[in-house]
């Protein structure tokens, strides 16, 4: 069973975001992705809508876009990701999240049981 | 693949048993396939280390009888069959009649005047159409098994010791290439020292309906299952080329490092392979980004080529690609590959990546 915090708001195209602006993929992404090997990640500064691709996890098999569930400004990244990349698998909601936005607006997003239901 | 979506995915006889071996299913060549169990790393590193077993049943079997079946061979392949000897298999191509090959194939040799050979999932129909057409002229009878049999890949360095003590057959005098009927935990069932992953090992022709006790039965003598996204790492850190990727109807299959695979006869197309191929197939080596099928290949910013294969080898810890370029750009030492927009060294390693 892969785990959804409640605290958490969810996009249908996976990714999570923390009250704080913190960006990550769900338990449910990194297990159906498998193994991820490489991390791209954004420029801090950087200004983005929500819905944009802003990121790419690589699995051992395949490239998938990270998609921006805010509009706002990147003010942190996490660089961790670049010496291992396998926190995506182990720890989505932790020391695994992505990257920092300075939120100005909000995506079409779903609090957990909303996202939980979509996976079902 | 060019599956209609509205036709449902067919299913080999082992599919219950990988949804209860907690398998993720995805649609391959018109099947729904295992891509993996517990992870591709894990099932990658069991296969080079231990033992892993893979359901590759979606595959084809033609059996091909007659006493044309060594002429109509030789007319349709570009390997010498005549060097066969009943209980021994051979890598072979099918080639096209204008070039690239319609399949690569393996042919086991049943006895004189009977073959059964081993095609490409996703080729089945295109292939016994191709075999169809050229079979007119000899005196051969083809038979399409494919529903008939299960077809298990056993790879690993510990595939002979696990194996042995379930077999009354000596599996040490079976060396690469042998093919030959034994028991296996009772079930008669034929055994071909081949594979596709680089490593020693087994694959067990089973009758379809005895599948699933074999397949539980090799899992219990401690076999890890292994999906199709761990035979692509594997196959692709040993340099093999996959049918789609590194060969097709339109590439030319001398591209490859194969060449050993055309002999010196008459054969369906024979004419086109002879001809010097205008690409070649290196191996590339990456330091973090991994580059997938398609991605453009350069050399002093100029596009030379494209990536037929790539991922991050779980062997090495980094990321390994195959790329067809123009022959005059092949003897190049350092590409850049196109990732997102932005390039990325590349440096040509020596094929195959990975040997035992």
């Amino acid at each position: 069973m892969t785990t959804t915090p409640t605290e958490l708001k969810y996009a249908a195209s996976h990714e999570w975001l923390a009250a704080d602006g913190t960006v990550g993929i769900t338990d449910f992404a990194q297990e159906q992705l498998g193994d991820v090997v490489y991390v791209e990640l954004p420029e801090v500064g950087r200004v983005v809508e929500a819905g944009e691709t802003i990121a790419v996890v690589e699995s051992v098999k395949t490239a998938s876009d990270i998609y921006a569930p805010a509009s706002g400004t990147i003010v942190a990244v996490n660089d961790a990701l670049s010496g291992t990349p396998e926190l995506v698998n182990s720890a989505p909601y932790e020391g695994g999240w992505l990257f920092k936005l300075d939120v100005t607006g909000e995506g079409d997003l779903m609090d957990a049981a909303a996202y939980e239901a979509a996976n079902n | 693949m060019n599956q209609s979506p509205t036709e449902p995915l067919k299913r080999t006889p082992l599919h219950a048993a990988h949804l209860r071996a907690g398998a993720r299913m995805v649609p391959f060549g018109g099947w729904d396939m295992p891509v993996q169990y517990a992870g591709v790393k894990a099932e990658h590193d069991a296969v080079r280390n231990a033992a892993g077993v893979f359901d590759v049943s979606h595959m084809g079997e033609f059996r091909v009888q007659g006493a044309g079946a060594l002429a109509f061979l030789q007319h349709v392949t570009t390997n010498d069959v005549s060097k066969l000897k009943p209980g021994r298999a051979q890598y072979n191509w099918l080639p096209g009649v204008s070039g690239g090959l319609v399949d690569d194939i393996y042919i086991y040799m049943v006895a004189p005047d009977e073959y059964l050979t081993v095609v490409n999932a996703s080729n089945i129909a295109k292939d016994w159409a191709h075999l169809q057409q050229h079979a007119g002229e000899f005196d051969v009878t083809l038979t399409d098994e494919s529903d008939r049999w299960a077809l298990l890949a056993v790879q690993g360095p510990q595939t002979e010791s696990l194996l042995q003590p379930h077999t009354g057959t000596d599996l040490s005098a079976k060396k690469k290439n042998a093919f030959f009927p034994a028991k296996l935990f009772g079930f008669d069932v034929m055994l071909a020292r081949t594979g596709y992953t680089g490593e020693d090992g087994f694959e067990v022709f089973t009758d379809a309906s005895e599948a699933e006790t074999v397949w539980d039965k090799l899992l219990a003598i401690g076999l890890t299952p292994a999906g199709l996204g761990a035979r692509d790492t594997l196959r692709l850190e040993a340099g093999f080329p996959l049918y789609g990727h590194e060969f097709s109807d339109t590439i030319h299959p001398l591209s490859s490092t194969y060449s050993w695979v055309v002999k010196d006869k008459t054969h369906v197309g024979h004419e086109h392979i002879r001809m010097a191929p205008t690409q070649t197939l290196i191996g590339l080596k990456l330091e973090r980004v991994p580059v997938r099928e398609g991605y453009p290949v350069k050399v002093g910013g100029e596009v030379v080529g494209h990536v037929t294969s790539g991922t991050s080898s779980p062997t090495f810890g980094h990321p390994i690609a195959m790329a067809l370029v123009n022959a005059e750009h092949a003897g190049a030492d350092i590409f850049d590959v196109e990732v997102r927009g932005k390039d990325h060294p590349a440096t040509r390693v020596a094929l195959p990546f990975y040997k035992r």
